[in-house]
C-alpha cells in the first residue's frame, strides 16, 4: 500500500473516530470551539506519532524477544503515559510557545484510547517503524478533521433552535452518529 | 511466566519512574514570583484589551520582556499601570484614554427593516440570515456586544447600543464581537467622528439610510491637516494627526458633510452649541 493511499484511507475511509469509534471522549468533550478542536487535534497528532514510534521499539526489543506479547496493552499504557509526562516537561522547559498551545491538552490524552488504539493497530497490521509512525500521523489527522467538523457544526448549533430535551451533549451525540453515517460513504473507496 | 511478567512490568515501571524524576529535576521551570504579583495587581477580567491572550500572558510579558510597557492594561487605567511599573521597574507612561464608539445612526436615518427577526436574541444569529436591517452594516441592536462587555459599559436603547464613557475601558471586546463591525476604539478626546460604517457605494447607502455616509470624499478634500482618508470603503480619521492640528480648522469637515454624518464630538460639539446659542 503506498503512502498516499494510506493517508486517504486513514483520514476518510477508516477515520479513527467516525469509523473505528476510538477517541470518542475528546470528540464530544473538546468540540465546542474550532480553536480548541485544532489544539486538541495537534496535540493528539504529536503524541500519537511519538507514542507509536516508542511502542513499536518496545514491542520489537522488549516484548517480542521475551515472548511477552500478552503484556502489550499494559506495557503500552505505561510507556505512553510516561512519554506524555516527559514530553510535557520537555516542552515546558524547551519550547514554551508550543507548550502554551498544546500544554493543557497533553494531560488529557495521557491514556487516550485513540493514541493507544493507533499503537496497537500499527502492531496488528505488522507495519515497519516508519510506516507505523506515518499511519499514526495520518489517522491523527483524521481525528483532527472529525473534531474540527464537529466543532464547526456545534458552533452553529449553539445559535439554532434545539428542543430543550435535546440541547447540549444529546444533540452532539446525534450529530456524531449522523457524521459517522456520512463517513460510511467513503467505505469501499480504497479496497 | 508470572515471574517474568512481574519482573518486566516492575522493571519498566522503575525505569519510567527514574527517567521522569530525573527529568522533573533537570527540566524544572522556575516561575518568577513577580509574575504572580503583577497578576494580582491586574483586574483579572481577561478582556484581551492589552493585546495579550489574557491577564496572565500580559503579566508574564510585562515581567520578562523589557519592551512591553507597564501601561497596557486599559481596564486598570493609571492606578494599575503605576503598580505594574513599580513591580517591574519600568516607567509608567501616560496612555491616551480611549473609548468604544458606535459607528451607526440608523434610528436617525430611518433605516427600514428587511424582515422581522424572531429568532434567538443574538446579533450573530440574526446575521446568519443576513442583517435584519435594510443596511447590512448597521447596529443590529440585539446586544451581543453588551453581553460580551466585561465592564457593563454598554446598554441598549432605541434599537441600538450605547457606550457609557465612564465605565468603558476601550478593551476592544465589543469591536471583535460585533458581526457588523460597527464598534471602533477612538481617543476620548477625538474631535470628529463618522457615525456610519457602511462599505457600500453612495447610491446603495442613500437608498436605505437618510444619513449614511455616501463616501463623497468632501471631508477628505476639505481637511487642512489631511488626516481623513477613505480606507477599505469607509472614512478613516487619523485622530492623532487631527488632535495635533488643533481647533484652527473650525471642524470644517463636519460643516461640509452633506449628510451631516461626520459630526463634532466632546469639546468641539459643546463649542458649536454655545456659538449657536450666542447667535440666537
Amino acid at each position: 500500500m503506498n503512502y498516499f493511499e494510506m493517508l486517504i484511507a486513514a483520514i476518510f475511509v477508516n477515520n479513527i473516530i467516525l469509523a473505528q469509534y476510538l477517541g470518542c471522549c475528546p470528540f464530544v468533550g473538546c468540540s465546542k470551539d474550532r480553536g480548541v478542536a485544532i489544539g486538541m487535534g495537534a496535540a493528539v497528532t504529536f503524541v500519537a506519532s511519538m507514542a507509536t514510534a516508542f511502542t513499536w521499539l518496545m514491542q520489537k526489543y522488549v516484548l517480542n524477544p521475551f515472548g511477552l506479547g500478552y503484556l502489550q496493552t499494559l506495557v503500552f499504557i505505561l510507556v505512553i503515559a510516561s512519554l506524555v509526562q516527559f514530553v510535557e516537561m520537555f516542552l515546558k522547559k524547551m519550547v514554551p510557545p508550543l507548550y502554551k498551545s498544546l500544554g493543557i491538552f497533553l494531560p488529557l490524552i495521557t491514556t487516550n484510547c485513540a493514541v493507544l488504539g493507533l499503537a496497537i493497530l500499527a502492531q496488528r497490521n505488522e507495519f515497519g517503524l516508519g510506516v507505523s509512525v506515518f499511519y499514526a500521523f495520518s489517522a491523527a489527522l483524521g481525528f483532527t478533521l472529525a473534531l474540527f467538523l464537529m466543532a464547526g457544526i456545534r458552533e452553529r448549533l449553539v445559535i439554532s433552535r434545539v428542543p430543550k430535551s435535546m440541547q447540549g451533549t444529546s444533540i452532539g451525540l446525534v450529530m456524531a452518529g449522523l457524521m459517522s453515517l456520512t463517513f460510511f460513504a467513503f467505505q469501499g473507496m480504497i479496497g | 511466566m508470572i515471574t517474568s511478567s512481574i519482573l518486566v512490568m516492575f522493571g519498566l515501571g522503575l525505569a519510567c519512574a527514574v527517567v521522569l524524576s530525573v527529568a522533573s529535576k533537570l527540566l524544572a521551570v522556575e516561575e518568577d514570583p513577580r509574575v504572580e504579583a503583577v497578576l494580582d495587581a491586574l483586574p483579572g477580567a481577561n478582556c484581551g484589551g492589552c493585546g495579550f491572550a489574557g491577564c496572565e500572558s500580559y503579566a508574564a510579558a510585562a515581567v520578562r520582556d523589557p519592551d512591553v510597557p507597564a501601561d497596557r492594561c486599559c481596564a486598570g487605567g493609571p492606578d494599575v499601570a503605576a503598580k505594574i511599573a513599580e513591580l517591574t521597574g519600568k516607567a509608567a507612561g501616560s496612555a491616551e484614554p480611549m473609548v468604544a464608539f458606535r459607528r451607526c445612526a440608523k434610528s436617525e436615518g430611518n433605516v427600514a427593516k428587511r424582515y422581522d427577526y424572531q429568532g434567538v436574541p443574538s446579533c450573530a444569529a440574526a446575521k446568519l440570515l443576513g442583517s435584519p436591517d435594510a443596511c447590512s452594516y448597521s447596529c443590529i441592536g440585539l446586544g451581543d456586544c453588551m453581553r460580551a462587555c466585561p465592564f457593563d459599559a454598554m446598554y441598549m436603547a432605541h434599537g441600538m447600543v450605547h457606550v457609557i464613557t465612564e465605565k468603558c475601558t476601550a478593551c476592544g471586546t465589543c469591536v471583535s464581537t460585533c458581526p457588523n463591525h460597527v464598534m471602533q476604539i477612538v481617543p476620548q478626546a477625538a474631535r470628529v467622528m463618522v457615525l456610519c460604517s457602511s462599505l457600500d457605494k453612495g447610491k446603495a447607502v442613500s437608498e436605505v439610510c437618510e444619513v449614511g455616509c455616501i463616501s463623497c470624499m468632501k471631508c477628505v478634500k476639505e481637511c487642512p491637516a489631511k488626516c481623513i482618508a477613505l480606507e477599505g470603503g469607509k472614512i478613516h480619521i487619523d485622530h492623532t494627526a487631527c488632535l495635533a492640528y488643533g481647533s484652527s480648522c473650525q471642524e470644517v469637515c463636519a460643516e461640509k458633510c452633506p449628510r451631516g454624518i461626520l459630526r463634532c464630538l466632546g469639546a468641539a460639539a459643546a463649542a458649536r452649541v454655545q456659538e449657536a446659542e450666542a447667535a440666537a
